[in-house]
């Protein structure tokens, strides 16, 4: 029994029993300390007020200041008309045209399928009754896009070949993308007004990361020894990235177009909070009536739009990436053929309203069916026969779960929650991660949201766990069973691409407008992403370890817990960050629907001039709250220093 | 410490005691279908064939072989001749698709999840060409593993741990992680971990490829002091026919799937049973391998019979410079009995690489 010298236990105690004691000494003061120090009226307003009066000022300088008369106004005054142009081409195209060109798009670039597809999903927005509603969104979309391509593309070839630029640009895409799109909206109507302009950058801002990223590790993936071989002919920097680089980095630059384009179809829509055109608007006024059949119309409008951007654009880069690789293998002459074909079925398409008063430019009215009527009454009934079922759930969760939880957060004294935060961080990641945490947390009493944030952050922090429990449930289960994973994936991918918007409208007719549907909301937008995740790690245990563990005779429980679930401990750590950045997202959109907090402060802040400031210190909040989570979240990831201790001591 | 007792009950009619891994007539086959292939006509189709008529791999063919208990027992072949798959079949990692493989009289593919559980927990311990040790464990947990997932507690399973580090010669390391080892170190924990659960039987799946051949070799004397000092059956695989020869009391050669030799190491050199045997044992110094017995010869009238006397179990190698500094001929005598002689002739020929004769 000597041997036991060599055993665990000596040294520090593991992180797991760490983050227990901080937790169980927070619930120790909390308990004694209960509701004091509390900043219930929501901490000083100096902010809030400084801001109220920079709007103020900002708007009484908008014609005379030279930082808005040279600037901003500048650039709002050079995108406006570039999607009044856009959105304009397609009134002018009329919905035959539009239908048509979108078919074309999708036969010559795609193949059929993808021509049926685009056929049936450009009828069903007209059928739905919101043909125009989707040609703007789409106006919006591909504005944005074809703006982040024209500068993300650019930055990604550069950060592909300057490791020092590659190191400035990670940690600003990653803010980015983390942001909840809620965030930075009033910082933009700010400097740009509310309106097409601002709702542009906006979607640019969230989108253009993706394809910056990706263009970046296409370049980077081309392998060392081909770029010295070019250079080695003598070719120059710009000969070497137009022949070299950029082809063979093609198929990754594509996947990143795709990303960028479901993006900016995610945000497209969610500016319909600063005024933006197009079918955000109507979810928007539908879920501010509690219409949830008129939401459903337009939510269902949304998938179709981006199951359709997403499969054709999926389609059409693989297609070239096979042409690519086969060389002249698909019939070269037939291609011209048939895109001649389509421009002739487009220009006729578009000329038939002005040649013949039968067809029009607008969709018929006879064709239109909208299913809102039918949602309703489904609607109706859920409301009539499952309010027993609904109510007990969402009861069940908010009094045993989201209750008890902002209790804990808003009754505990802030600074001792800072100081959870900061041990947390600690325990986690170390000392700066700790430091940045506590501090991004200190800033919510700061901008007089102690209160909101408090909502937002228990809502974001049920739903995550939720979302994680889920996600590893499904993650486990598809990670060791093919079949099941064959038959999820197109639904996890489809769901992925959906806005969070989208995800409020079930969650509205189950649940009505409160703090839980929001989570709910989270939670199913979460799920893909978090289940992918864990799928993933589930996957990547090399399968001789699995039979090593087999072989010793582990049973399929023991695998689980004590090979697969421990080696995708990384892909874990991920999937629960993934999850809290996805669940806030979602939970300040919910600000819509009942949720409070962070999200109802920006709405509240766009609808009501005296609250632009709380507004605008609420964007900031988020941002905040989203980099603490972020931070600590991701710290957890790395294997707990000092491991090597057995090593360094020979 | 758990003692083993399993009944070794003596099969009727058999003079020695009761094989430890009894395989008979084994297939397996890869692939749709693959139970229909056995037994048909298709069966006697060679590999490339079958897989072009039905789409199906014959990894393992018609195979037959017993394994002695205590006995080093290796399994070689090219790459793709079914080596590993025969090895899993053995616990059923594999799904045999046809025969049968008894382990100390007991059916295994009979066997439910339970009883198969069993096996591999306390009989069987396995250890892989690619290590599969578990990265996120240090050391010592690794090894502890097999305890672990049959229930036992920490120190128990810490104390028995640490013995077989301390016999594999990693003591200094319990605190390490994997990836913080060399491969031969690894391979180290590899061993540790199957040792652990002090198993009647140990397999070895190409355990040494991928270590660099100065490691190789040391691990190789390893598991030959291991052999000597925990006495365990093993079931060796390996593609290297000087480790085959070095640790093999008996080798098996396979070859697309099927047997093609079975016998000990100086059956194989000595007589090997096709071309493809030949072809293998081709570089091997003969004079390492052969013993006396290969080349002993008759007694002419000639001979002077005043020379030295040899066991005919002694190689070739050892005896060279005895027959040479005799200057006449050796005689070699079994249990008293005078077998013929060995002279430097006979010697030289062998070291010159030629084979000799046949077996007696
Ligand atoms: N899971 C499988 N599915 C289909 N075919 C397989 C499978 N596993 C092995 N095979 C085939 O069975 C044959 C034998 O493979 P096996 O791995 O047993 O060979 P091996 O002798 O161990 O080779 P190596 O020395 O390369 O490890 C090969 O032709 C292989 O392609
Ligand atoms: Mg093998």
């Amino acid at each position: 029994m000597t041997v036991l010298v060599a055993a665990p236990g000596l040294r520090r105690p593991s992180r797991g029993v760490l983050v227990g004691a901080v937790l169980a000494a927070w619930l120790l003061l909390f308990v004694a300390l209960r509701g004091q120090f509390t900043l219930s009226a929501g901490g000083p307003t100096v902010v809030p007020t400084w801001l109220q009066h920079l709007k103020d000022g900002a708007d009484g300088q908008r014609n005379t200041s030279p930082l808005f008369l040279y600037g901003f106004n500048e650039i709002r005054v050079a995108i406006d008309p570039l999607f009044t142009n856009v959105q304009g081409f397609f009134l002018r195209l009329g919905w035959l045209g539009c239908t048509v060109l979108a078919a074309a798009l999708g036969l010559v670039f795609a193949g059929w399928r993808m021509m049926l597809l685009a056929l049936a999903g450009f009828l069903a927005f007209g059928v739905l009754g919101l043909f125009g509603e989707s040609m703007d969104t789409l106006a919006l979309t591909l504005t944005s896009v074809l703006i982040a391509l024209v500068i993300g593309i650019p930055l990604g070839i550069v950060a592909g070949n300057s490791d020092r630029f590659q190191q400035v640009l990670t940690p600003v895409l990653d803010l980015m993308q983390i942001l909840p799109t809620f965030a930075y909206l009033p910082l933009i109507t700010l400097c740009f007004l509310i309106g097409p302009a601002s709702a542009v950058i906006a979607t640019v801002i969230y989108a253009a990361p993706p394809v910056i990223r990706l263009t970046s590790a296409g370049i980077r993936n081309v392998a060392p020894a081909t770029t010295e071989a070019s250079r080695s002919l003598g070719a120059t920097r710009w000969q070497t990235v137009r022949h070299v680089q950029l082809p063979m980095a093609k198929r990754t630059i594509v996947l990143g177009i795709n990303q960028t384009m479901m993006a900016a179809l995610s945000m497209a829509t969610i500016t319909a909070l600063i005024d933006a055109p197009g079918l955000g608007k109507t979810v928007l006024k539908a879920l501010s009536r509690e219409d949830v059949g008129a939401a459903f119309d337009a939510g269902l409008c949304i998938v179709i739009l981006a199951v359709v951007l997403d499969r054709v654009t999926t389609a059409a880069s693989q297609r070239a990436a096979d042409i690519g690789r086969s060389g002249r293998a698909t019939s070269v002459t037939a291609r011209p053929a048939i895109a001649l074909l389509a421009l002739v079925a487009v220009v006729v398409a578009a000329q038939l309203p002005r040649l013949t008063a039968r067809v029009s430019l607008l969709f018929p009215d006879g064709w239109v069916h909208p299913i809102r009527p039918a949602v309703n009454t489904a609607s109706r009934w859920i409301e009539l026969h499952l309010f027993s079922t609904t109510e007990a759930i969402k009861n069940g969760v908010t009094y045993r779960l989201i209750n008890p939880l902002q209790t804990l957060l808003g009754d505990s004294p802030w600074w001792l929650l800072v100081l959870v935060v900061a041990a947390l961080g600690y325990v986690l990641s170390g000392v700066r991660i700790a430091l940045a945490a506590a501090g991004c947390l200190v800033g919510l009493p700061l901008l007089g949201l102690w209160p909101s944030g408090m909502i937002t952050l228990a809502s974001t922090l049920v739903g995550a766990v939720s979302a994680m429990v889920i996600g590893v449930v499904v993650g486990v289960w598809t990670g060791r069973n093919d079949l099941a994973d064959r038959i999820l994936r197109p639904f996890l991918d489809a769901g992925q691409t959906m806005p969070a918007f989208v995800y409020l409208i079930p969650g509205l007719a189950l649940f009505g407008a409160t703090r839980f549907t929001g989570i709910v909301a989270g939670v199913i937008y979460a799920s893909p992403v978090v289940i992918k995740v864990v799928n993933e790690g589930i996957r990547d245990v090399s399968p001789s370890t699995i039979e090593a563990a087999v072989a010793s005779g582990s049973t399929p429980w023991q695998v689980i817990t004590k090979v697969q679930l421990p080696m995708a401990r990384p892909h874990l750590l991920l999937a629960f960050n993934q999850g809290v950045i996805y669940v806030l997202a979602a939970v300040i959109v919910a600000g819509l629907v009942g949720g409070g907090g962070l999200g109802l402060d920006v709405i509240n802040g766009f609808s009501q001039v005296s609250l632009a400031g709380t507004g605008l210190a609420a964007g900031i909040g988020i941002v905040l709250l989203g980099i603490m989570l972020d931070r600590i979240t991701q710290g957890a990831g790395r294997r707990r220093a000092g491991s090597d201790v057995a090593l360094g001591a020979h | 410490m758990t003692t083993v007792t399993a009944a070794a009950t003596v099969v009727a009619g058999t003079a020695t005691a009761e094989p430890v891994i009894s395989v008979r007539d084994l297939w397996k086959i890869f692939g749709p279908g693959a139970s229909r292939v056995v037994g048909s006509p298709d069966a006697d189709l060679s590999r490339a064939e079958l897989r072009r008529r039905t789409g199906c791999t014959a990894a393992v063919r018609r195979l037959s072989f017993d394994v002695a208990r205590r006995e080093v027992f290796v399994v070689m072949g090219l790459s793709g001749s079914g080596k590993s798959t025969l090895v899993r079949c053995l616990t059923r990692l594999v799904e045999p698709t046809a025969g049968q493989v008894l382990f100390e009289g007991e059916d295994v593919r009979g066997m439910d999840d339970r009883r198969l559980r069993e096996l591999r927990r306390r009989k069987f311990a396995m250890v892989f060409q690619n290590f599969g040790l578990l990265p996120h464990r240090r050391v010592l947990d690794n090894v502890s593993y097999g305890l672990e997932i049959r229930g036992a507690g920490k120190p128990e399973r810490y104390a028995r741990a640490q013995e077989v580090i301390d016999l594999v010669g990693l003591q200094g390391y319990e605190t390490a992680y994997p990836d913080q080892l060399s491969g031969g170190m690894q391979q180290r924990v590899g061993l540790a971990r199957a040792l652990a659960v002090d198993p009647d039987v140990l397999l070895f799946d190409e355990p040494f490829s991928a270590l660099d051949p100065l490691i190789r070799r040391g691990m190789q004397d390893e598991v030959i002091r291991l052999h000597h000092e925990v006495g365990k059956t093993m079931l060796f695989i390996t593609h290297d026919l000087s480790e085959a020869l070095k640790l093999g009391d008996r080798i098996l050669i396979m070859r697309d799937g099927e047997l093609v030799q079975c016998g000990t190491p100086d059956q194989l050199v000595g007589a090997p049973a096709d071309d493809y045997v030949r072809d293998f044992v081709r570089d091997v110094a003969k004079s390492h391998v052969l013993t006396l017995r290969w080349i002993v010869r008759r007694v002419t009238p000639q001979d002077a019979l005043d020379g030295p006397e040899l066991s005919p179990d002694v190689v070739i190698r050892d005896a060279v410079r005895q027959v040479i500094q005799a200057g006449r001929p050796v005689k070699v005598v079994e249990n008293g009995a005078l077998l013929g002689v060995v002279d430097s002739a006979g010697i030289l020929g062998v070291i010159a690489a030629e084979p000799q004769g046949d077996p007696p």
